[in-house]
C-alpha cells in the first residue's frame, strides 16, 4: 500500500520496468514529458489492461473503467498524476 | 505438449501449468529454458497444453476450468512416478486438482477474478483506440449471454463465470516463491507482465534450482 507521493512513483517506475524490459536505470531517467503508450508500438490494449490491473494489485487501489481514457497514457507525468490522485485521495 | 527427461532415478517428474491466456506466451520460452535445466538437475518435467490453449486443436470457446482441472489430474494420475506440480499465476486455479503429487510449487499465483478483468480491459482499450468503446457491464452482460471475445480468446460464459469465482486453493506441501535478491527468493523479473515476450535464461535456470530442492525436501518428507 502506497500512502506517500514518492512510493507511489516508485512503485509506478518499478511496474513500468517490469513491463518494458527497461534497466531500473532507464525508467530512473523517465521524466514528466516522457512519451510512454503512444510512442511504443509494443504497447498495446493488452499492455493498457496488464498495467491497471497491476497499479490497483501494487498501489491498493481500485480503479473503475470509466474514468481511464487515451490520454493518460500518454506520458510518464499524466500516468504518475492519475495514479497518485488514486492511491493518496 | 512439451516433456523433457527419462526419469530413471527417483526424481519426481515435475508438471508445469504455465500462467493462462497471454501471460503464457511471455513465459514460454523461459519455462522451456527450465525444463532443460531441471532435465539437467534428473528431473523429467512435462508441460501440458490444456485443450484449447496453445497447441491444443479444442476451439478455446469450449474450454472451462472444470475441464482444466479434469485433463490436469489425468495426466497426474497417468504417471507411475512421483510428481510435483509447479504453477505460475492463473495455473495455480488448477493446480491442487493434481490430487496425488507429492508437493506444490507456485510462483505470483493470481486470482481468476483478476485474469478476466485485464482481458475485458484490453478489449476495452482496443475499442477505445477505434472509438467504440464498450463498458464493462456490457462486456458481462455480452458473456453472459454466450460467449465473448477478449484479447484473442474466445471464451464461453461458463469459462467467465468459474473464472470469476476461481481462488488458488489450499494445498500442502506448498512453497511460494518470490521474486528478489534475497536468501531463499528466486533471482528474476516478473516476465508474464512484459508487452514484448523475451527470455530469461538466468531466471529459468534459478526456478529449475529452487523446484529441483523443494521437490527433494518433499521426497525427504
Amino acid at each position: 500500500m502506497a500512502d506517500n507521493a514518492q512510493m507511489v512513483e516508485a512503485v509506478l517506475r518499478a511496474t513500468l520496468v517490469d513491463m518494458l524490459g527497461l534497466s531500473p536505470e532507464r525508467v530512473a531517467a523517465f521524466e514528466h514529458g516522457t512519451p510512454l503508450f503512444g510512442a511504443l508500438p509494443e504497447l498495446d490494449s493488452m499492455a493498457v489492461a496488464t498495467l491497471l490491473t497491476e497499479l490497483e494489485d501494487r498501489l491498493g487501489i481500485s480503479i473503475d473503467d470509466d474514468e481511464v481514457d487515451v490520454e493518460m497514457f500518454e506520458t510518464f507525468g499524466a500516468l504518475l498524476q492519475f495514479a497518485t490522485a488514486k492511491a493518496l485521495n | 505438449m512439451a516433456a523433457t527427461g527419462d526419469n530413471g532415478d527417483g526424481h519426481p517428474t515435475i508438471i508445469i501449468i504455465p500462467p493462462l491466456f497471454d501471460e503464457a506466451n511471455r513465459m514460454r520460452r523461459t519455462l522451456v529454458l527450465m525444463m532443460h535445466a531441471l532435465a539437467e538437475r534428473g528431473h523429467a518435467s512435462i508441460l501440458p497444453d490444456l485443450p484449447g490453449q496453445n497447441d491444443s486443436m479444442m476451439p478455446t470457446q469450449q474450454a472451462t476450468l472444470s475441464q482444466w482441472r479434469g485433463a490436469l489430474a489425468s495426466i497426474a494420475a497417468s504417471r507411475r512416478e512421483a510428481v510435483l506440480v509447479a504453477s505460475w499465476r492463473g495455473g495455480a486455479l488448477i493446480d491442487d486438482a493434481a490430487t496425488g503429487a507429492i508437493g506444490w510449487w507456485r510462483m505470483a499465483p493470481q486470482a481468476g477474478a483478476s485474469i478476466v478483468k485485464t482481458l475485458m480491459r484490453a478489449r476495452m482499450a482496443s475499442e477505445r483506440e477505434s472509438g467504440q468503446p464498450a463498458t464493462l457491464d456490457s462486456l458481462r452482460a455480452m458473456a453472459q449471454a454466450g460467449s465473448i471475445a477478449l484479447a484473442g480468446n474466445r471464451l464461453s460464459a461458463s469459462m467467465i463465470a468459474e473464472l470469476e469465482a476461481a481462488q488458488p486453493a489450499a494445498v500442502s506441501p506448498l512453497r511460494l516463491a518470490t521474486l528478489g535478491d534475497a536468501e531463499g527468493q528466486v533471482a528474476g523479473s516478473p516476465l508474464w507482465l512484459r508487452a514484448e515476450p523475451g527470455e530469461d535464461a538466468a531466471m529459468a535456470t534459478a526456478m529449475a534450482g529452487d523446484i529441483a530442492r523443494w521437490a527433494g525436501q518433499c521426497v525427504a518428507g
